[in-house]
């Protein structure tokens, strides 16, 4: 008996073509709607966090006053000598690179390019992770002696050198020319939409003699020993800081200490909402596919109901019908969910080329909507259906 | 006291609606039919015909009397009982023929077999039987939007003879259809009715399609007013 309903519900499948078209592709817009957008949101969640594990996770940034952003609000900038207290007195350190930087043009035969030239030593290709893909980092004598050579990022090689080797090359910033001795792995951009490899980085004495032109150290960054407290490297640099810099007890900080695990944290829960949202948008999406899924029911629900009444008339049992219709349902709306879920799949892996953030198989949206979306089929196609199965035969033959 | 009588009414009653508006359509209807008749039911719009006929086919319940097919009390059975009572025992002949749409006339008397559970092949040759007694042979594979009044109404009764019912119920079989093709009709029903012995109940308010059964009831204001026999020459 089972066979034989089903071949009952193909055979209505076949006869309301249309009917069964647009049922299915209300529950593939839904479906594959969900899926992409929750994919999407996991791929820019994913690639979020990875740009801040380039950064590096065990990183304290310290800057003086107390807004987020550029600029000191007042406060004085570091010298050298409190990078050297850092590096010296606390312990739980690996490397404290100053950084002192200007915004600059520089230029290689015809072309220019305007970057972010940072004066720093050794210390700050380690605790930023940087790898380099050519030459070398700079001396001890290079450092000492605040000599002009420069390691460069990708975008400034691909804007004043093309595809050429930069490294030996001379390129001229402002006044001076300076050396290209090393180039670095590319990183793309941080989670704030920086390039992060719009850089030139020179020795720290060679940009504050010929760029910023004081002794002023705009921040540093301070790689924390692997296995220590954040927390407490946080805490002892506050403490030392406080001290160089004579803040009395209560009053506040001028200077603030960013770690960037907490900002790893505030940006992934950020774009984790975004995903819920955009997740809920496509909910409704699947919803408003359900609700043209119970439109087309009713429409046909004067039709199939006499249908019904016919069966009823020539010998079919109330089960019969009503397992004929949920086989008609289910089937519709698998279907649905199927094509769906290839849609789906096909548009994500596509937006997310597009769009730059990994491609990620979530399994759990795929049978999340997969069983709403059945559910809906099963609701709206087998419901009007049990109404109808239930009447008398005689009221249903001549229902209007 | 075994009862071998196919059809038995015994005051039987109908009352549709409740309360101030209750309409009695059915006042009292005795009623025997034997294995082999060709009844038909006559009588002026609104006297309670195909009340009536829907009672004899399962269709609806009686308010009040009792209906014995082949000895059962009908109104004892449950909702499936009936359901299967119709299964195997009655055809049905609709005034709008109740085909399924966009269906080919072969599925479409298919349909009956299928919820018999009979396999496929058995299905296939007692429809395209039932289709050649009808005289449709050639006409399987066409949908009813593609087949004349007439040819659907041949489909319709394919589809109720098909199962070999013991009774055929037609509601008015000729209503939608031109004369010529309703004289056509109804020689197929009376041959089915002479030939193989199918017992024939048809409500009609034409005297001239009445003129092929063997017997009238007369029904008047949902009483049988009068219940003649020809005499078979
Ligand atoms: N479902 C119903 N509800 C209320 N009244 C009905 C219903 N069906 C039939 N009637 C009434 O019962 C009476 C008999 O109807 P019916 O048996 O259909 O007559 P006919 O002899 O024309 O076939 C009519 O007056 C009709 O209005
Ligand atoms: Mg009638």
């Amino acid at each position: 008996m089972l066979w034989n309903t089903l071949l009952l519900a193909l055979r209505a499948i076949r006869r309301n073509l249309l009917r069964s078209f647009l049922t299915v592709l209300g529950i593939v817009i839904g479906v594959s709607a969900v899926i992409t957008m929750v994919t999407l949101g996991n791929g820019a969640t994913r690639s979020v966090s990875d740009q801040i594990a380039s950064m590096g996770s065990n990183l304290l940034m310290v800057r003086p006053g107390q807004r987020f952003g550029p600029g000191s609000g007042g406060a004085p900038s570091f010298r050298i000598a409190d990078v050297e207290a850092i590096r010296d007195q606390i312990s739980l350190v690996a490397q404290v690179a100053p950084i002192a930087n200007r915004m600059a043009t520089v230029v290689y035969q015809a072309n220019n390019w305007s970057t972010d030239v940072q004066g720093t030593t050794n210390d700050y290709f380690a605790a930023g992770n940087w790898n380099l893909v050519a030459g070398r980092s700079f001396t001890a004598a290079e450092e000492r002696a605040g000599r002009t050579v420069c390691v460069i990022g990708q975008t400034v090689r691909e804007n004043l050198f093309g595809g050429q080797n930069p490294v030996g090359s001379q390129i001229r910033i402002r006044q001076f020319s300076c050396e290209v001795i090393g180039l670095l792995h590319p990183k793309g951009q941080t989670a704030f939409g920086t390039d992060q490899d719009d850089v030139v980085v020179m020795p720290l004495r060679a940009v504050q003699r010929r760029l910023t032109g004081s002794q002023d150290i705009g921040r540093i960054t301070v790689s924390v020993r692997d296995n220590e407290s954040m927390d407490a490297a946080r805490n002892q640099i506050e403490l030392l800081l406080r001290e160089r810099r004579n803040i009395a007890p209560g009053q506040d900080d001028d200077f603030r200490v960013m770690d960037t695990r907490q900002l790893a944290e505030t940006l992934t829960s950020t774009t984790r909402t975004l995903t819920l949202l955009l997740g809920a948008v496509a909910a409704v999406s699947l919803m408003v596919g359900g609700i043209g899924i119970m439109n087309i029911m009713l429409v046909s629900v004067t039709e199939r109901t006499r249908e019904i009444g016919t069966r009823l008339a020539i010998g079919a049992l109330e089960r019969d019908v009503l397992l004929q219709f949920l086989i008609e349902a289910v089937v519709l709306a698998s279907l649905g969910g199927l094509v769906g879920i290839a849609l789906a799949t096909a548009a994500s892996w596509f937006l997310a080329g597009m769009m730059g953030v990994p491609y990620l198989f979530d399994p759990f949206i795929n049978l999340v909507s997969f069983v709403f979306s059945a559910a809906i089929g099963v609701i709206f196609g087998f419901f009007p259906a049990r109404r109808a199965a239930g009447l008398n035969p005689i009221d249903a033959l001549r229902h209007e | 006291m075994k009862d071998d009588t196919l059809i038995r009414l015994l005051a039987v009653r109908k009352i549709y609606g409740r309360g101030p508006t209750a309409f009695e359509a059915l006042k009292g209807i005795d009623l025997t039919i034997d294995g082999g008749e060709f009844v038909a039911i006559m009588g002026h719009s609104g006297s309670g015909k195909s009340t009536t006929m829907n009672i004899l086919g399962c269709l609806d319940v009686p308010s009040g009397g009792s209906y014995r097919f082949l000895g059962v009390p009908v109104e004892q059975l449950s909702r499936d009982q009936r359901a299967l009572l119709r299964r195997h025992y009655l055809g049905f002949v609709f005034q709008g023929f109740n085909l399924l749409a966009r269906t080919t006339a072969l599925e479409n008397v298919e349909l009956p077999l299928i919820y018999r559970g009979e396999p496929a092949a058995a299905r296939r040759t007692a429809a395209r039987a039932a289709l050649d007694q009808v005289g449709l042979l050639g006409w399987e594979h066409h949908t009813p939007a593609e087949l004349s009044g007439g040819q659907q109404q041949r489909v319709a009764i394919a589809r109720a003879i098909v199962t070999r019912p013991a009774v055929l119920l037609a509601d008015e079989p000729t209503g939608n259809l031109d004369s010529t093709t309703s004289r056509e009709i109804m020689e197929l029903i009376r041959t089915l009715n002479g030939d193989q012995g199918l017992t024939v109940l048809m409500v009609t308010h034409e005297a001239e399609m009445a003129a092929y059964a063997r017997r009238v009831v007369n029904f008047v204001d949902g009483r049988v007013e009068s219940d003649r026999r020809k005499e078979i020459v």
